[in-house]
């Protein structure tokens, strides 16, 4: 037993409880280290109840083929993945990897698109980037059950996304977790950490917690727990709006990256992107837009009922792509910054864990520094 | 379910899962419906278990159905309208053509 | 954008919303009433102008405090105030924007100041077997008497406690209804809590007397009334066919209907939403906002009247409505504070004289805990029939609070947005944490404040309106 008012010891300790640090925290108890997760309180900034639920390829990594890997390596893991989270917790996380589709309204939005994902493409050096344009008909036979509005002329396809329930993993992920012997530790905001000899001590609310290796994956929190340990990463909020309507009968077989059926017969609808600062409430006029374009996409979602809204602020670095870093002065400490949480919780149990228990990192991790955003010509 | 023990006002007629039945100017539907016949108005989405109007005052959402066409809607705050057509709902709602 | 401006926005066209739209108006000020229902009213008054002209006679059967509910809607007739029936608010911003929908097409209204005057609603009553159909609260088979002129057929019993238990079983006694068994929640421990406050309810004393008087014509009508005070549980597998006791010489009763009483609680969704501050009823287990004399709230533009602010009656909640429409007039710089305080005199003493009786009733009432932290069958959120132990098992998982609990379980996420299991959840995490309500928090609420259809926010900047 630890001297009362000592603080309790892990192996590592992983600030914060949203999708990322769950995710790392099951890899890192797998490799049989003691992890604990701090967390906050009920009420706070929690961008991982803001998830729309996409395991998204298409699109992503725009400037950095690494990042285009690394999703492709996350959307690759996650059928095992979340095999292995129902196997152990009973909870069916919603899993599917139909492929997805980005639906596009006139020949603007079409050729913008097209512009868009050739760049990605050549960005990679040719390398085989698994996305396709498909045509209206083409998508009519892909959602028998929907009757598309006249403005859709056709989408961008890709066979490597899907999507998931975002509140079952996260359940799931808790759940494993404690089977697992983790600790986690809620009403836990760490206020400071500090070098004591080989570990680190962290100071927070709910009382001490001390480890050789820390893991921030505090999502808005990295901004102030960051610099102070050499990881001085410029996140900012950007705001993004999510509606979800009642359940509904089936009708959507596949994700798309405004709309999304749930397994529970909801649908979903996105997404948003407003620079707000740190105000997470709700803007009446962009509920309104993402409800007209939904409308016009289509038409049949008029009489569906909205039940929820949400406002969510995302992790974004200046060029959209993660970070993954360990602190050159302060070693054992790690930053994870990300805005997709869900997409990349495979990856981030099944790989980055072992970087941080002491594998060499994998060859994406050499795009997802934090000297480039300090070392570029201004 | 209920009766009426007073008829007073201007009657219409509306229907009811095919059936037209006589009601009040004033009622509700969900009041209407739970004249018309005991039993569920609607089966619940997640279990499908069978459910009826419990507070009547647009609160408990357990009064749900298909109300000229638009599913999912609450029969204890829409007053009823000659030859409105309603309908218990059977589980999640549908999605209906595009309008 | 097809937006209307105002200088006071009322919600809710209750005593409390009728009387402060009255008084604001009376005070010079430009008012909009936006009512849910059809008709004026709200819930305690529901229909009564309706009834008065139709069917008159009810009247006496509902008694002289609902018919006096008919002189406010004729004050609110004559008033120079624009009343939107049928429009469901679903945003209110905290800079006092209103936004509604008629059923067809979201609109929004800028306000000054905005009272909002959403009531009560009953205190969900989670026993086993209570979402059968023929369950009901007591008060919707009142709003089918007071709106339908309904009767339910069969064997009726009613379980619970407090006065509209007793005052609802002798209205349907009267209309008719064959009643079986009224069972009672209240103890011999809840007489004694209540007893010392028994002389400050004296200047209600024609409560009290209302009370005995309704007990005394039950009985004499050879209704059984019988004491439950470890619950009951509803049988039937499609409907409900009986109510049974829990206890050691636990009886069935037959009963096709089923009515449920347990208090009523104010209706905070749209406080929460804007983020009013809140505190905890430690008697009566429910949340209220903090608002003074005048229902004033932690923000300046925002005010609120009636049971919405704390659960007082109908008598109060009007006297609270005009006390509200004064405040804002002040507020709006349309009277002094002097003249604010020499009107606001007869209702401080109105409101004061109708309250006195709630001390005695909120610890003579109080919710039993089988009803606040049911077993682990009994479902507590009935849109995504989630159970107590579901919840107590979230807890068990580090969920802190509500709102990790609905990432967890869906529980709130549902069609009625948590207004059934709000209080539940609450309390079953405060236990489960042992922590106190009032740490344990709510869950966050945000727009809309009911659901909207897509098409309706689709056409909120259309100026003609969708089909």
């Amino acid at each position: 037993m630890p001297a009362p008012g000592a603080p309790r010891t892990f192996d590592v300790a992983v600030i914060g409880g949203g999708m990322i640090g769950p995710a790392v925290s099951l890899g890192l108890l797998e490799r049989g280290l003691r992890v604990c997760i701090l967390d906050e309180g009920d009420d706070v900034l929690r961008v991982a109840r803001g998830n729309f639920g996409l395991i998204w390829f298409q699109g992503k990594g725009f400037g950095m083929p690494r990042y285009v890997e690394w999703t492709r390596r996350s959307a690759m893991l996650y059928a095992d993945f979340a095999a292995e989270l129902k196997d152990s917790t009973g909870v069916d996380i919603g899993h599917a990897r139909p492929g997805g589709l980005e639906l596009l309204l006139g020949e603007d939005e079409l050729a913008h698109r097209q512009h868009y994902l050739g760049q990605i493409y050549q960005q990679g050096g040719g390398a085989n980037y698994e996305v396709e344009f498909i045509d209206r008909k083409q998508v009519a036979d892909m959602l028998p059950n929907v009757t598309l509005g006249e403005d859709v002329i056709g989408a961008s396809y890709s066979p490597l996304d899907g999507h998931v329930n975002p509140l079952f993993l996260l359940r799931a992920m808790h759940t494993r977790f404690q089977q697992a012997g983790g600790t986690y530790l809620p009403h836990h905001r760490v206020s400071g950490v500090r070098k004591d000899g080989d570990a680190y001590t962290l100071d927070t609310e709910g009382g001490s917690v001390s480890a050789p290796k820390v893991v921030i994956a505090a999502g808005h929190g990295l901004k102030t727990l960051g610099p102070p340990l050499g990881l001085d990463i410029p996140i900012r909020p950007q705001r993004g709006h999510i509606m979800v309507t009642e359940r509904a009968q089936p009708m959507l077989p596949m994700p798309i990256s405004a709309f999304r059926q749930t397994v529970e017969g909801s649908i979903m609808l996105g997404v948003s992107a407003e620079e707000a600062g740190y105000d997470d409430t709700i803007d009446t006029a962009t509920l309104h837009t993402i409800a007209a374009r939904a409308k016009r996409t289509m038409p049949q979602l008029g009489n569906l009922n909205i039940v929820r809204t949400w406002a969510a602020l995302r992790v974004l670095t200046p060029d959209k792509c993660p970070v993954y870093a360990e602190s050159d002065s302060h070693p054992g400490i790690f930053g994870i910054a990300s805005h997709s949480g869900v997409t990349l919780a495979a990856a981030n149990a099944k790989v980055t864990a072992g970087w941080i228990a002491g594998d060499p990192p994998p060859p994406e991790f050499e795009a997802f520094t934090v000297e480039r955003f300090h070392d570029a010509p201004a | 379910m209920m009766h009426r023990r007073n008829t007073a006002g201007e009657r219409v007629t509306i229907n009811i899962d095919g059936k037209n039945v006589e009601a009040v100017v004033g009622e509700s539907v969900a009041a209407a419906v739970l004249a018309a016949g005991a039993g569920a108005t609607r089966t619940t989405p997640v279990s499908g278990a069978p459910r009826a109007p419990y507070c009547m005052m647009g609160v408990c959402f357990e009064c749900l159905m298909d109300i000229d066409g638009i599913p999912n809607r609450q029969a204890c705050m829409v007053s009823v309208t000659p030859g409105m057509k309603i309908k218990r709902q059977a589980g999640a709602r549908t999605v209906g053509g595009a309008s | 954008m097809s937006e209307q401006a105002c200088d006071v926005v009322v919600i809710g066209a209750g005593p409390a919303g009728m009387r402060a739209a009255v008084t604001a108006a009376n005070e010079g000020l430009s008012v909009t009433l936006i009512d849910e229902q059809t008709e004026a009213g709200g819930q305690i008054y529901r229909a009564v102008a309706r009834v008065a002209r139709t069917r008159p006679a009810d009247l006496t059967l509902l008694g002289p405090e609902y018919a006096a509910g008919g002189d406010i809607v004729l004050e609110l007739d004559a008033a120079d105030i624009t009343v939107l029936h049928g429009h469901t608010v679903w945003q209110i911003s905290q800079d006092g924007t209103v936004w509604c929908s008629d059923g067809t097409k979201a609109k929004s209204i800028t306000a000054r100041f905005v009272i909002m005057a959403s009531g009560a609603q009953e205190r969900p009553v989670p026993v086993p077997g209570w979402t059968l159909p023929g369950v009901m609260t007591a008060g919707a088979a009142q709003i089918l008497l007071k709106s339908a002129a309904m009767v339910p057929d069969g064997p009726v019993a009613l379980y619970g406690s407090g006065p509209l238990l007793l005052l609802v079983a002798d209205q349907l006694l009267s209309a008719g209804a064959d009643i079986r068994v009224v069972a009672e929640t209240t103890t011999f421990k809840d007489y004694l809590n209540a007893a010392p406050h028994l002389l400050g309810a004296l200047p209600a004393s024609k409560y009290l007397k209302k009370g005995i008087a309704l007990r005394r014509h039950l009985k004499a009508a050879g209704v059984p009334i019988i004491k439950a005070p470890n619950g009951v549980s509803i049988e039937g597998t499609e409907r409900a066919t009986g109510l049974r006791i829990i206890g050691k010489h636990g009886q069935t009763f037959e009963a096709e209907t089923i009515l449920l009483q347990q208090g009523v609680v104010p209706n905070t969704q749209a406080s929460w939403q804007l983020r009013l501050d809140h505190a905890w009823h430690a008697a009566q287990h429910y949340w209220y906002p903090t608002t003074d004399r005048f229902g004033a709230t932690s923000l300046a533009n925002v005010f609120i009247a009636g049971d919405g602010a704390g659960i007082f009656g109908a008598e109060a909640a009007a006297a609270a409505g005009a006390l509200a429409g004064l405040g804002v007039a002040h507020a709006a710089g349309n009277i002094s504070a002097a003249a604010r305080d020499q009107k606001a005199l007869p209702f401080i003493a109105l409101h004061k004289k109708a309250a006195a009786i709630r001390p005695l009733l909120d610890h003579l009432f109080p919710p039993p805990a089988h009803i606040l932290v049911p077993d682990d069958a009994t479902i507590i959120c009935r849109c995504e029939e989630i159970t107590a132990g579901q919840v107590r098992d979230a807890a068990k998982l580090g969920a802190p609070g509500p709102n990790q609990l609905k990432a967890f379980l869906r529980a709130g996420m549902g069609p009625c947005q948590g207004r059934m299991c709000g209080l539940s959840v609450v309390e079953i995490m405060a236990r489960a944490h042992g922590k106190s309500p009032a740490e344990i928090g709510a869950y966050r609420i945000r727009p809309p404040l009911k659901p909207l259809s897509l098409a309706e926010l689709a056409a909120m900047d259309d100026d003609t309106p969708t089909p």
